[in-house]
């Protein structure tokens, strides 16, 4: 029974039931009498609802009920809400349409649910929903969201003419510009930051179910925070008083972003409870999860950057377009707007950036965050520039960075951000010297003599993790705070329970959570459990989402035990009959220090309760809450570097090395935080070279399944190698950073970056599918066109 | 409706299913047996394979009528009661998944992997077997590590005379 404290390569707890199939996800919940709800969605993108006849739907067997969107709307239930106020730049709000749980008159993106039938089967519930009437009247539908503010352009909303949600702009523009004005060099660069689907493996789920006798609504669900499901379904939807509404998410399969938000299903299953008065049960397709769960990315952008004669850098101007699709999601207003422009300084000295951004509808499914949540975006606009400068103005790409990264901190960018100390260099340094950097041209030549292509390519991220200061938020349109709760609870025995509102989907917190407190008491893991996913059991929390659990949960954890270490001392001083001052507690034991005086920790628990012997004023018990507001953002930064080899022939790119050198402040369990890389990593290269969201002319959507969508399989992908510097953050109380989005942050630069260093030319758009790459390389190499 | 006998994880059952009950539905809904998951609907995630007379199987591409007479193993039945099976061990030890919805299909399809890979294996070709699976966590890396690590003791003496 070893302890097993802060940087323990520790096997995760949780895994126990994860190998043996004994994990319980929301699908895997069944209650006695419970029904099963399909949806009805639209085939559409974009069409009025003439008529809607679902009398031979309600008639068929096992039919309980048919809900439409007007059934929805009469039962008091209200439209979905954004939850954070943008401005444009003239002042003016940003204009958002209402967002019905089921519009019953206009369907704007295909899988729009538009009815919804409870049975006692699915397969009844289906054969139901295939039974009801749509007269759809079809209109033109955006999907080139590019030009959705052209002349002539169909409209998504009457709200928002030309499409155009807000004019967002971060900067000075004309600093900005007398930069440019006084500048050697300007390089431009025109990108497009590609569609993506997060694919949580786990398709979205609900079970809901009203207790009449109690009226009281209990919902299991796919939730990365449950605590906010249920206040936005209280406070907003008004599907049940949040006393009223408990809110579980069980073990969850995967969220990366998509499960953050408070779908129209969930809404509706719980609305569907209350009315057939059983629990119903719904479990998305994973046709559905393509069309439903929210989308990522979606940019266009245009940038440049000035330069004066040393190279270095004197300013940046970013014009994006940002695709929110056909409703505005619950964040999906701050994704590519104070979560992109905010990062557009990336590792370097930038006096001067300017950022306008115009978020625009299109009848396509809403986008919102996704793993990185604009950070990826503002990264692939940083690191792609840069490294086109490189070759433009012919410097080394390594040499430009190292000329223009900041090296003196706290450094103040022109956009918000005030970054706490790491080391740019020094990652860099590393990074080379783990791809063995030197020995590049000789392997470069071997693949030559192999008829193939090889190329490198550089990427030195930034991210504002550790989100967020609720005050800073507050201030910029956030209708939340982002602070996380934690409360300690010291058993009788000298167990203890930590009860978080973080929410871990795959982050391993019931193995890391309990490491902290073994290092700060010295009692062993095994005697620590977490308590998590459950609005019952846990009083509030913000959950987990933007890399937050670790620097923002975790630092909750360390405060609480802050206050559970005091009231320890206290009580071991006065029944040691010592100054609490010289208390330390060390492997499970309080002692005096200096002498052979000391209780174990379950003594003094135990004396807590017990409470025949407490000083003066102490209340019983051993138990403490802590809410943790951090100070600022984290900033964990790297270094990574792609090695790619493409057969000119097929087009076909295999990575030949990557090497991710990242500065997460301190590691709790270094096994945990590769893990987070790796997975991050993969979705970062996926974006890259595999997946790509397409929607036709017309509003369907082409890539709807995993035949037609490429998330990474194995053979797709390398084994990375990693490393790291440990910087500790001094702005967090146990000095985390966060590790949970690098990989889909720095990645898909990294990987452009090699193939276009490989191919000769920059035009490669996202995802560099083996069609698009051989299509360069011969357009690249007229001579082999011409043999 | 039809009558399907067939054993699972060691067990005898019979039930009367509809025809159209897939592999997968029965055994979570009919059994109980959640650990064998649905991750999509066009048999490519693998979150559905178990073992159908000891080769590995997409219980979702499979009608549970179908299944007469055959024995079907499933994730909960893997360990021998408390030892777990060296695939089990070696996903823990190497940190072979994380949200863990992939894992029981990604276990049983390593174990089949193993087994018609009585040479040895390689990283590149553990790899390309696993392309029936998808992973949105762990980026395979340690799955890959996972399975080489289970293979070398799957292929140990001692296991090897069981």
């Amino acid at each position: 029974m070893g302890v097993q404290g802060i940087g323990a390569r520790l096997v995760r707890k949780e895994d126990q039931r994860f190998i043996t199939g004994s994990g319980r996800y929301t699908d895997d919940i069944s209650e006695r009498h419970m029904t099963t709800a399909v949806f009805l969605r639209s085939p559409h993108a974009h069409a009025k609802i003439a008529s809607m006849d679902i009398a031979a739907a309600k008639t068929m067997p096992g039919v309980i009920a048919v809900i439409t969107g007007q059934d929805i709307i009469d039962g008091g239930i209200g439209d979905l809400i954004c939850g954070w106020m943008i401005h444009s730049k003239d002042g003016s709000p940003m204009k958002m349409s209402p967002y019905k749980v089921m519009d019953p008159d206009t369907v704007r993106y295909v899988g729009q649910p538009v009815a919804m039938v409870v049975a006692e089967t699915k397969a009844q519930a289906v054969d139901a929903a295939e039974a009801i009437e749509i007269d759809y009247q079809t209109l033109p539908a955006l999907t080139d969201f590019a030009h959705a503010m052209d002349e002539g352009a169909p409209q998504v909303h009457e709200v928002a003419p030309n499409n155009l949600i807000c004019d967002w702009q971060l900067g000075d523009e004309a600093a900005t510009d007398a930069a440019f004005a006084s500048a050697a060099h300007v390089v431009e660069v025109d990108i497009r930051n590609n569609r993506l689907v997060p694919s949580a493996i786990e398709p979205r789920a609900a079970v809901a179910s009203y207790n009449a006798a109690e009226d009281h609504y209990t919902l299991y669900t796919t939730s990365q925070n449950p605590h906010v499901a249920r206040l936005v379904l209280s406070a907003f939807y008004n599907v049940a008083p949040e006393h009223k509404l408990r809110v579980v998410a069980p073990d969850v399969g995967g969220g990366f972003g998509s499960k953050i938000y408070i779908y129209p299903e969930e809404i509706a299953c719980l609305f569907a409870s209350r009315t057939v008065k059983r629990p119903v049960k719904w479990t998305a397709d994973r046709s559905e999860s393509f069309m439903t769960d929210a989308h990522g990315r979606d940019h266009v952008t245009k940038a440049k950057l000035a330069l004066d004669a040393d190279y270095k850098f004197l300013g940046l101007k970013v014009d994006t377009i940002a695709n929110i699709g056909a409703y505005m999601s619950l964040f999906s207003s701050a994704t590519p707007t104070y979560l992109y422009a905010t990062l557009l300084s990336g590792q370097y000295n930038l006096p001067n950036i300017y950022a306008n951004v115009k978020l625009v509808y299109s009848h396509t499914t809403p986008v919102d965050a996704y793993r990185g949540a604009g950070r990826p975006e503002a990264t692939f606009v940083v690191e792609r520039i840069v490294e086109v400068t490189a070759r433009k103005l012919g410097i080394s790409p390594v040499e430009l960075r190292r000329r223009n990264f900041i090296t003196a901190f706290p450094h103040q960018t022109p956009v918000l951000m005030n970054y706490d100390p790491s080391d740019f260099p020094g990652l860099l340094t590393k990074a080379l010297e783990v791809i063995d950097y030197d020995n590049y041209p000789a392997r470069k030549a071997q693949s030559e003599a192999d008829g193939k292509l090889r190329g490198i390519g550089f990427s030195c991220y930034i991210e504002a993790c550790g989100i967020a200061p609720s005050q800073a938020v507050g201030s910029l349109g956030a209708g939340v705070g982002l602070w996380e709760s934690a409360e300690i609870r010291v058993n009788p025995v000298g167990t203890i329970e930590i009860l978080t509102g973080s929410h871990s989907h795959g982050q391993g917190h019931e193995t890391t959570f309990t490491q902290v407190v073994a290092e700060r008491f010295g009692i062993p893991n095994e005697n620590i459990q977490i308590v998590h996913g459950d609005t019952d059991k846990v009083q509030f929390g913000m959950g987990t989402y933007g890399s937050r659990s670790g620097p923002v949960g975790m630092g909750a954890i360390a405060k609480a035990l802050d206050k559970v270490e005091k009231k320890a001392k206290l009580l071991a001083g006065h029944l040691m009959e010592a100054d609490p001052d010289d208390i330390v507690i060390e492997n499970g034991e309080l002692k005096v220090a200096g002498t052979d005086k000391k209780l174990a920790w379950h003594e003094v628990s135990l004396a807590a309760y017990v409470a025949h012997n407490l000083p003066e004023g102490m209340e019983p018990g051993l138990t403490e809450k802590s809410f943790y507001d951090p100070a600022n953002f984290t900033f964990p930064a790297g270094a990574f570097i792609c090695e790619v080899e493409i057969d000119p022939g097929t087009g076909v790119t295999r990575i030949a090395n990557f090497v991710a050198v990242d500065d997460f402040g301190v590691i709790i369990n270094p096994l945990v935080v590769e893990g987070q890389v790796h997975g991050g990593l993969a979705q970062g290269i996926g974006q890259a070279l595999l997946e790509g969201c397409v929607y036709d002319d017309a509003g369907q959507l082409i890539t709807a399944s995993y035949m037609d969508y490429c998330v990474p399989r194995a053979d797709d992908l390398p084994s990375f190698a990693l490393d790291h510097l440990e910087i500790a953050n001094p702005s967090n109380p146990l000095g985390i950073k966060g590790c949970g989005e690098a990989g889909a942050i720095g990645a898909p630069p990294a990987v452009i970056n090699a193939i276009t260093d490989a191919l000769g030319t920059e035009n490669i758009i996202m995802p560099a599918t083996p069609e698009k790459v051989w299509r360069a390389a011969q357009a690249a190499r007229p001579q082999l066109a011409a043999e | 409706m039809s009558e399907v006998k067939l054993t699972v994880n060691g067990r005898e059952v019979s039930r009367d299913v509809e025809d159209r009950t897939l592999l997968v539905s029965f055994l979570r809904e009919e059994l109980g047996l959640t650990g064998t998951h649905v991750g999509c609907d066009t048999s490519q995630c693998g979150a559905c394979t178990v073992h159908v007379d000891g080769k590995a199987v997409k219980s979702c591409t499979v009608f549970a009528v179908q299944m007469d007479g055959a024995s079907v193993t499933t994730i909960e039945g893997l360990a021998s009661g408390a030892t777990l099976h060296p695939m089990q061990e070696a996903f823990r030890n190497n940190h072979g998944l994380q949200c863990g919805f992939c894992t029981p299909g990604m276990i049983m399809m390593g174990v089949d992997i193993v087994k018609r890979h009585p040479e040895g294996l390689d990283d590149t070709t553990i790899r390309k077997e696993l392309e029936g699976n998808i992973c949105r966590c762990t980026g395979y890396h340690n799955i890959v590590k996972a399975i080489s690590a289970a293979a070398k003791e799957m292929s140990t003496p001692a296991m090897a005379a069981e």
